[in-house]
Formats: structure tokens, sequence, C-alpha cells
């Protein structure tokens, strides 16, 4: 069994980011990043999947240079294979054109499963794999939580609103994008460290894969500090003050000491 | 050329849900601004009792899409039938409530009808017919403004609360029904059983007071920080949804839009970031401290008392200081 897993790369969560000089970026010279926190889950299930089923599991990754380090990462918890398509401009494509390029560079592969994140930390757009699916003729569920390889088709449950659960079946091959919650993360050990050296990465380039890059049909135009609706009081600086402060507001203005 | 604006409707046992509603009001917000005419669609075995509820709603038409094949909602039914409507019709906007439904369907319609959908959006401006989108970018940290200069149809899912379903204008809408042409073999999922999760143990919606925890944290050996914390105040445990499936602390902590939803005289959160699933969970608590080392953490925006700090330095501090006040 074939699977792939789409794997983004995003600035590590608790990065202090600040925006770039034009505004329609972060500065991301001194961001660290790593794998979206959805993706995680969505590796550990494609690892999960192929032990049970004699899969291998191909990492897909589209990103400027740094992204080498995420599937390393990957690498090194068990996947088999990657394959990385270089783009230096994909933090500001619009999600169609994202989606065009990896399902151009992932369609000769015949995979029985793609498997995505949910939603990406940075762009959030919740749809890169489902576009992808749609693009390969593929039928899709999103938010799944479980799955279960039966003959020729898989059993998913999905998450839906109001603490309710669903199962569906889907025939092979499918795309899943997968919520958080559903398994153990893996670690990688010191041996999948060594090991993941010598694995393939496939090297594409974005431009030559025949899609139109600039060609979208939202364009980014600029990212701010949104606007606060709410007065807010901020205290900062020395801990002993600001503790006798809070106290002072819990007291007077919470009414709960 | 495309004209108007459609607004796809979803329904929870036989009622609109709310974020269609909100939907509704976002679209003749714009409708108002490009002058375009706004039309509802509404898909179901039997659609009567959605497009009556929505037949007293300032609306140009809705449209009945009533089919057995779409009882049950799939991708693929949803997807074949409302391009037989988008084909027929024309629209220029297509809006829909990014729920969880909204998530699974629209990208994938977006594409088959040769449009393209942006996600999430909290506002939409149409300036002479130019269309602006702002969305949380960074989980909230940042917003960010999209353009669209597409084609084809430009498909919106917006977020819960964009806009406010009590602006929704009444008046009169006509109900035409529309034929769908579906095969059963056109759709590829089938759908099994729908069940509740696991009964909750705690109900945070009680409670007065909630000390919230999310990764900021950092390590479950941490959670005693809270807790000491918690049991000095009086206050329940309340987490984000990382620190549950990470398993600290039970699933019936978790608030948010998959989890609980509270309004305690004080919550107090600690390490959470503040995206927008955590905070529809809570934002109508009586009074809000947050305590973040990021300044630009989201979670700031709605609070009452923003602390701009190390939590693991504050909070041992503030526990004692609690028990002394007490
Ligand atoms: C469909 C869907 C449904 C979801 N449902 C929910 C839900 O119901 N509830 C929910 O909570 N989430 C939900 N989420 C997830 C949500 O999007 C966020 O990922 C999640 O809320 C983030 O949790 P967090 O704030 O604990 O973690 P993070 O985003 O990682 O934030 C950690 C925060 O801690 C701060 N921090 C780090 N160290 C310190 C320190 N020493 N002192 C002070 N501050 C520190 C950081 O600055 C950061 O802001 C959902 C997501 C999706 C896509
Ligand atoms: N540049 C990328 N490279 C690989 N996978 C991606 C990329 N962008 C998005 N994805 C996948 O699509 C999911 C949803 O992303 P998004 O549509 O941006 O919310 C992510 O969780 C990833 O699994």
């Amino acid at each position: 069994m074939k699977i792939a897993i789409l794997l983004k790369q995003v600035p590590v969560k608790d990065a202090m980011l600040e925006l770039n000089d034009s505004g329609n970026w972060i500065e991301e010279d001194d961001v660290q990043f790593e794998i979206n926190d959805s993706d995680h889950y969505g590796l550990a299930e494609a690892l999960n999947i192929a032990k049970e089923n004699e899969g291998e599991v191909t990492v897909v990754t589209m990103g400027p240079d740094r992204v080498k380090d995420s599937i390393k990462q990957a690498l090194a918890k068990g996947a088999h294979r990657a394959i990385h398509i270089d783009d230096e401009e994909v933090s500001s494509s619009d999600p169609l054109t994202c989606a065009k390029i990896i399902a151009a560079a992932i369609k000769d592969e015949n995979f029985d499963l793609i498997l995505s994140g949910l939603q990406s930390d940075d762009l959030g757009f919740g749809q890169t794999g489902v576009l992808v699916a749609e693009i390969l003729g593929m039928p899709h569920a999103t938010l799944v939580v479980e799955t279960e390889i039966l003959d020729g088709k898989i059993k998913v449950k999905r998450e839906l609103e109001g603490g309710w659960f669903q199962n569906v079946e889907l025939p092979l091959p499918a795309m899943l994008s997968i919520q958080s919650g559903l398994t153990d993360i893996p670690y990688a050990t010191i041996k999948g460290i060594m090991m993941a050296k010598k694995k393939p990465v496939a090297e594409v380039e974005a431009d030559d894969l025949g899609v139109e890059l600039d060609g979208g049909a939202f364009k980014l135009e600029k990212i701010y500090t949104p606007v606060k609706s709410k007065e807010t009081t901020v205290f900062e600086g020395d801990a002993d003050t600001i503790v006798a402060q809070l106290i002072d507001k819990l007291k007077n203005e919470a009414k709960v000491l | 050329m495309s004209q108007g604006i459609l607004v796809i409707i979803e329904h929870t046992d036989a009622k609109v849900n709310r974020i269609s509603l909100e939907a509704l009001t976002g679209a003749q917000k714009l409708g108002a601004e490009m002058g375009q005419s706004v039309f509802a669609a509404v898909l179901a075995d039997d659609c009567s009792a959605m497009t009556g509820e929505l037949s007293s709603k300032k609306l140009d038409k809705i449209y009945a899409l009533s089919n057995p094949l779409l009882a049950d909602y799939t991708p693929d039914g949803y997807t074949i039938a409302l391009q037989q409507l988008i084909e027929k019709t024309d629209p220029a906007v297509v809006i829909v409530g990014y729920s969880y439904q909204a998530r699974d369907y629209a990208a994938k319609l977006a594409l088959r009808c040769g449009g393209a959908m942006m996600s999430d959006c909290i506002a939409i401006q149409a300036d002479s017919g130019n269309i602006t989108l702002t969305r949380q970018v960074f989980a909230g940290k940042f917003n960010a403004d999209y353009s669209f200069s597409g084609d084809g149809c430009c498909f919106i899912s917006l977020q819960a609360a964009a806009y406010n379903a009590d602006e929704l204008e009444a008046g009169t809408a006509a109900v035409e029904g529309f034929a769908v042409n579906l095969d059963s073999r056109e759709i590829r999922t089938t759908v099994l059983e729908s069940f509740e999760g696991t009964k909750k143990d705690v109900d945070l919606a009680a409670s007065d007071i909630i000390v919230a925890i999310g990764r900021g944290l950092k390590e479950e050996e941490n959670l005693e920080i809270a807790e000491a914390l918690a049991s000095a105040m009086g206050a329940d445990i309340g987490a984000s949804r990382p620190v549950c499936d990470d398993g600290w602390v039970g699933a019936d902590r978790q608030v948010g839009s998959s989890g609980q939803t509270v309004s305690p005289k004080l919550y107090l959160s600690l390490g959470i970031s503040g995206a927008i699933q955590h905070v529809v969970g809570m934002k109508s608590s009586k009074y809000i401290v947050a305590i973040n080392k990021d300044p630009h953490a989201p979670i700031f925006d709605i609070a009452d008392v923003a602390v701009v700090g190390d939590l693991f330095e504050i909070v041992p501090k503030l526990t004692e200081a609690v028990k002394a006040a007490k």
C-alpha cells in the first residue's frame, strides 16, 4: 500500500512573530520552523496504517530549503522516502495554486492513500488536502480521527460538531485530512535518525510542473496586527508587581477573592 | 455576466443553523454594497421546513434541492447537486458558514465550478466591485487581507460570528424547486452510523472560576503549578485542545468549538494562545485574565487583563498571594 503524507513546515508554536517591512509576511530571519501540528497526527496515522498493511510512507513537502529539516525528522520517525517540492514563494501562494503544484508533483505516484493535516497553523486554509483529492479525482474525508483499512476500502471515524462523531466508508484510493488527537505521536529514535540519512529524497522544482504560479484567484495584499475590540489592562515587567496588581483586580473587578 | 450572491444553507433537525443565518447576513450586507441580489439554496430529502423558515427573510429566492440522496450529507452528493445549481444560476459570489460540513466540501465545490475559495473569513468588503476578504493567519496573531482577481466565481466561507444573525433583514422570499440530477453510484462515500462521544464527568459550564491551561505549560509534570493555583482559588481546571489530545487532562475539560462552552465569573488562562476555536468556547466569560509571554498572543484581544510574562515565574507567586489574600 502506497501512502503519502502531505507535510507542511510552519513557524514553531511559540515563536515571537513580527511583521516584515513590507507588511505582506512575517520576518522569517530569526524564526525557527517545525512540522505543522495536525500533520504530526497525519504522519503518525500513515505510519500505523503502513505497519499493518505492508505499506510505504512517502512524505510530500513543498517549501524552501529549510523544509529539509522537517523532512529529515519525518524520515527519522519512520517514513520511507520523501518528495521535496522546492518553492521559495509558497508562503504567499493561494490555496488552489499550492494544491495544484502538490497534485502535479505526485500524480504519477498513484498513491492508494493520501493523508494531510486538517489545517496549517500559519495560513490555515483547511483546504489543501481536499483540493489535491479533487484534482486527482479521489474521494476524501476530513476531520478524521480514526481509520481502519478494509478490503479495497477504508472506514474512518470523523469528528462532527457538538461532540458527535460519524463513521463513513470510502473506496480506495482516497484522501483523508486528519484532526489532532487520534493517536500518539511517534518520537524519532537514534536508530531512526541514523537510518533517515540513507532514505531517498526526490527533489522537484515547482517551476517545472507546468502549473501557473502567479495566476491565483486570491492575492495576499497585507498582513497586520488586528485592532482590539475590548479594553484590556496590560501588566508586564516585574513578577511581584504584576501579582500585586492582579490580586487587586481579582478582588475588586472580578470579585472572586 | 455572473450575477448575485448564493448562500448555501446548513441545517440540523430541520432547522437552519445559526452559522448559515450569519452567512445570509453577510451576504445581505455584501449584496447591498455590490448592488446584487441574494439567494439561498437548501439541500435535503425534504427542504420544506428550512425553506419555510427562510421565506420570511429578505432574499431574492430560495432554491429547494430536494432529493432522497441528499438526506445524508456526503461531499459528492452536495458537490454534484450544487454544481448543477451554480451552473444554472451563475452567481458571482457563493458564501457558506465555515462549519465542519463546509470544511469538508466547499473547496471541492469551488474547484468543480471553476472558481476558488477563501476560507474562514471574518470580513468581506466590496469596493467598486472589487472584493477584499479579511481572515486570521498565524493562529490569530495577525489578520490578512486578500483581494480576489479570479475569472470564476468567488467562494467565501465565513468564520462563526463574523456577522451577527440578529441583523438578518426580514422580508419575503419566493421558494423554487430545483430538480437535481443525481445517481447513487456517483456518491462514493457510504455514510454509516453517527454517535455521541464519551459522556462528560465535569461540567465546566457550571464552574464559577476556571483556571485554563494550554501548551505553554510545556510538560504534564507542570500541571501541579496550575493545580496549586486552582485549588487556592477554588477553581476547576479547563484546557485547550492540545493539552487534552496529549492526555494531560481528560477530554471533558476541553474548552472551545469542539469542547465545552463556558462563562465563569473568572477565566484565568495560562499559556493559551487564543486560537479562534478556543476563544469561541470562553469569550463570554465575565472576566478574563490571560497570562502569556507573547505580547501578540490573540488571547489578549479578548482579555480584561493581559499579563505579558512567563507563567512559570508568575503563577507560583500568584498562588501564594491568593492564599494570603483569602
Ligand atoms: C476544527 C478544529 C477544532 C478545534 N477545537 C478546539 C477546541 O475546542 N479547543 C481548543 O482549545 N482548541 C481547538 N482547536 C485547536 C486550536 O486551533 C489551537 O491549535 C489550540 O487552541 C492551541 O492550543 P494552545 O493555545 O494551548 O497552544 P499553542 O497555540 O501552542 O499556544 C501556547 C501558548 O503558550 C504561550 N507560552 C509558552 N510558554 C509560555 C510561558 N512560559 N509563559 C507564558 N506563556 C507561554 C505561547 O506564547 C503560546 O501563545 C481546534 C482546531 C480545529 C482546526
Ligand atoms: N506547502 C505544503 N507542503 C505540504 N503539505 C502542505 C503544504 N501546505 C499545506 N499542506 C497540507 O495541507 C494541510 C492543510 O493545509 P491548509 O490548507 O494550508 O490549512 C496541511 O496540514 C498539510 O498536510
